[in-house]
């Protein structure tokens, strides 16, 4: 067994260097992953080990970063794209949603899209506009398309070698707040499946969904109600499309009330989706309407209102407190 | 509100025409004239004998034929739409026959004379236009990219692939094909950026058939488009792109350097859309017939012909086989769009995925069943 205490960030690039050792065809791209090693410096290093046909830094352009994997990728290779932040991921969105996601479709299975795009995603750093948002919807929308988001050192760095050796394109988001967050990652571990939610806390009176940045959120609220006596399941969905709710509705039938956490708008969010599938599933279970706690329906604000934006633990409590006295 | 100011007068793109803020030397690469008259150029040479010219000939009237064809079966209802190459004919058969047989080419939605030298089968590509599915041949296989219909999107693809090659080691190179109206696209500008900086082996080929759906080309450049290669760093060139003789000598030639290490080429081939954009379209709204008189006389097969017969390289058996033969494959493609089976409708789940998830395997059992309950009540 060789287990390290690893950052989110730092669990990411030990499994891009994993990937890039396992898989000749594995190539980083994208704008400063070079010398730089990334804004964030997850691809710190590598450039270096690997060389510039490998760890490419690109022109300013995100569509020629979709766009250049998309023909990589019918080469037999395995494009790792990094997007800068969040909100820099629209000039590349008619390339996602129109080509990476319907090639396989398009050629009938002729031409797979294995392509990973990384984007660090969500707020609470203090930044200017676009460097704070929650772009999943828009992706899991999307067919074609699958969605990720990890939330903890071990999932960074397991997933991200999965999501590579994956023969679908994968939109993998790094909870950006939280990449010097740590844990101990066991690098010889098996690690669980790539698109299975988890239980990460077992209670008994609400199940908390979440997913990225807020499962810390939601295990927070978790502990706080404990010292009042009630009991929170949390789970991390980990996959957001696509979504494995069958450990849900099975938590879900036993607590009778769901609570959904996202940073993203709460309109026709994920949490719009779960609510829909959790109600067809569990209707006769449910003590209360599944309840949601995201963003508001406004632009991400000033950084100056992102704590009044952002759910935090209070506000995940207070959707608790609706669901029990429902 | 303030009307807007009249646009000034474009550079009139039209060889011969007044430009007198450019240089008055003839910039059209041209190997046989209008009228079918073989002539030198001091930077393309072709040596080409005389029964490759036969069969440039043989393609252009095939391609035609086939054209002619889709029009008429999407008019009797049998196709959804079709997109014409009418007047084009060379312009990319001259581009598909420079090919190696490992390059591999990124068309639009208009490539069908490609598509055909790339060996594709004409109904693989009428399925599209039929509604069956996106495209039923095979890309990697023919070398020959699906038809993307997003415009421009195609060219970063070409420049992607064209650095996987370089990766590879392979003296190969991509034909990007796009139109005078693509040019516009970011996407096309992005990827002429990446070709550049990453010296990639890849060719733009753009056909300049005047027309964007209805947009003349004044709406999408000031200058001419072959010039726009020099901002980013690399050569372009402006063919006559109803001359096969000369598409071909300047794309071989693009296609070499690239495949040399020397990086991409802008070839802007000068032609003319000679019928709607697509069988939805109505030119007659926005341009002139006096225009599309002109052009006919630039017709690209006419002064292949002429060339030909003059210069007794093809006798009147040969002229009539081809046209026997072009009977033949319109009879052929007649019948088989006809006779093209409908696509099994549980097969839109199938592919989404290369690894199926469990909610569209779910959906699609769903839908089956849905589907076979009417069955079951005898519907």
């Amino acid at each position: 067994m060789s287990t390290e205490t690893l950052t989110i960030g730092k669990a990411l690039n030990l499994g891009l260097r994993k990937a890039m050792e396992d898989d000749a065809k594995v190539v980083l791209m994208g704008e400063d992953i070079g010398k730089l090693g990334g804004v964030f410096r997850i691809t710190d290093g590598l450039q270096k080990d690997f060389g510039e046909a490998r760890v490419v830094d690109t022109p300013l352009a995100e569509a020629g970063i979709l766009g250049t994997a998309v023909g990589l990728a019918m080469r037999g290779y395995r494009p790792v794209c990094e997007i800068q932040f969040d909100g820099f991921v629209f000039p590349a969105y008619n390339q996602i949603v129109t080509q990476v996601a319907k090639m396989h479709a398009r050629s009938k299975g002729r031409l797979p899209m294995p392509i990973v795009i990384r984007i660090p995603f969500g707020g609470g750093i203090g930044a200017v506009e676009h460097h704070s948002e929650s772009p999943e919807a828009y992706f899991a929308h999307t067919a074609g398309l699958k969605v990720v988001a990890v939330s903890n050192p071990v999932d960074a760095y397991w997933g991200i070698q999965q999501a590579i050796a994956h023969p679908d394109p994968i939109v993998f988001l790094e909870p950006k707040r939280r990449y010097w967050e740590k844990a101990e990652v066991d690098t010889d571990a098996t690690p669980d499946p790539l698109f299975a939610s988890r239980v990460v806390r077992g209670g008994d009176d609400v199940t908390v969904l979440a997913y990225g940045p807020m499962v810390k959120t939601a295990l927070q609220a978790a502990e706080a109600v404990a010292e009042e006596g009630r009991s929170l399941e949390v789970v991390d969905l980990r996959t957001v499309s696509p979504l494995d709710l069958e450990p849900v509705f099975e938590s879900v039938r036993r607590t009778g009330r769901c609570v959904v956490v996202h940073e993203a708008p709460v309109t026709l969010g994920l949490g719009a989706e779960i609510a829909a599938r959790v109600t067809e599933s569990c209707f006769h279970s449910l003590e209360a309407p599944v309840l949601r706690v995201g963003g508001f329906d406004t632009p991400y604000p000033p950084s100056k209102l992102e704590e009044e934006y952002l759910p935090d633990l209070d506000r995940v409590l207070d959707a608790v407190d609706r669901a029990m006295e429902f | 509100m303030t009307a807007l100011p009249e646009t000034t007068e474009m550079v009139d793109p039209v060889p011969g025409a007044d430009a007198p803020h450019l240089p008055q030397r003839s910039e059209l690469v041209q190997l046989l004239t209008p009228e079918g008259e073989r002539v030198e150029h001091p930077d393309y040479a072709l040596e080409i004998s005389d029964e490759e010219l036969r069969n440039l000939y043989r393609d252009l009237v095939l391609v035609r034929r086939w054209d002619v064809e889709a029009t008429a079966l999407q008019r009797q209802g049998e196709l959804g739409i079709w997109a014409s190459l009418l007047g084009q004919e060379a312009a990319q058969i001259g581009a598909g026959r420079a090919m190696a047989a490992d390059d591999m080419a990124f068309p639009t939605y208009r490539e069908h004379g490609v598509a055909w030298t790339r060996g594709v089968d004409p109904l693989h590509v009428i399925s599209l236009f039929r509604g069956v599915d996106n495209g039923g041949w095979d890309p990697v296989a023919t070398g020959f990219n699906l038809y993307t219909v997003v415009i421009g999107a195609q060219c970063l693809h070409a420049t992607g692939y064209a650095m996987g090659l370089q990766r590879d080691g392979a003296e190969n190179a991509t034909l990007a094909f796009l139109g005078d109206g693509a040019t516009s696209q970011g996407e096309v500008n992005e990827a002429m950026i990446w070709a550049a900086s990453f010296s990639a082996p890849v060719v733009f080929f753009c056909q300049n058939n005047q027309y964007a759906i209805s947009v003349p080309l004044e709406r999408q450049s000031r200058v001419p488009l072959y010039q726009r290669a020099a901002g980013f760093g690399f050569p372009g060139v402006r063919v006559d792109g109803n001359d096969v003789l000369a598409v071909l000598a300047v794309t071989r030639q693009a296609l070499q350097a690239a495949r040399e290490g020397q990086g991409p080429t802008f070839i802007e081939a000068f032609t003319y859309r000679m019928g709607a954009h697509t069988t939805s379209d109505d030119p007659t709204r926005y341009r002139l017939a006096s225009e599309l008189e002109e052009w006919k006389l630039r017709d690209p097969i006419a002064r292949l012909k002429a060339h030909l017969s003059r210069q007794d390289k093809a006798d009147a058996a040969f002229f009539e086989s081809v046209e026997r033969e072009a009977d033949q494959l319109a009879e052929r493609i007649r019948g088989g769009t006809v006779d093209m089976p409908d696509p099994d409708p549980a097969a839109m789940f199938d592919t989404v995925y290369a690894e199926q998830t469990p909610w569209l395997a779910a959906q699609r059992d769903e839908f089956v069943a849905y589907r076979a309950s009417f069955e079951e009540a005898g519907e």
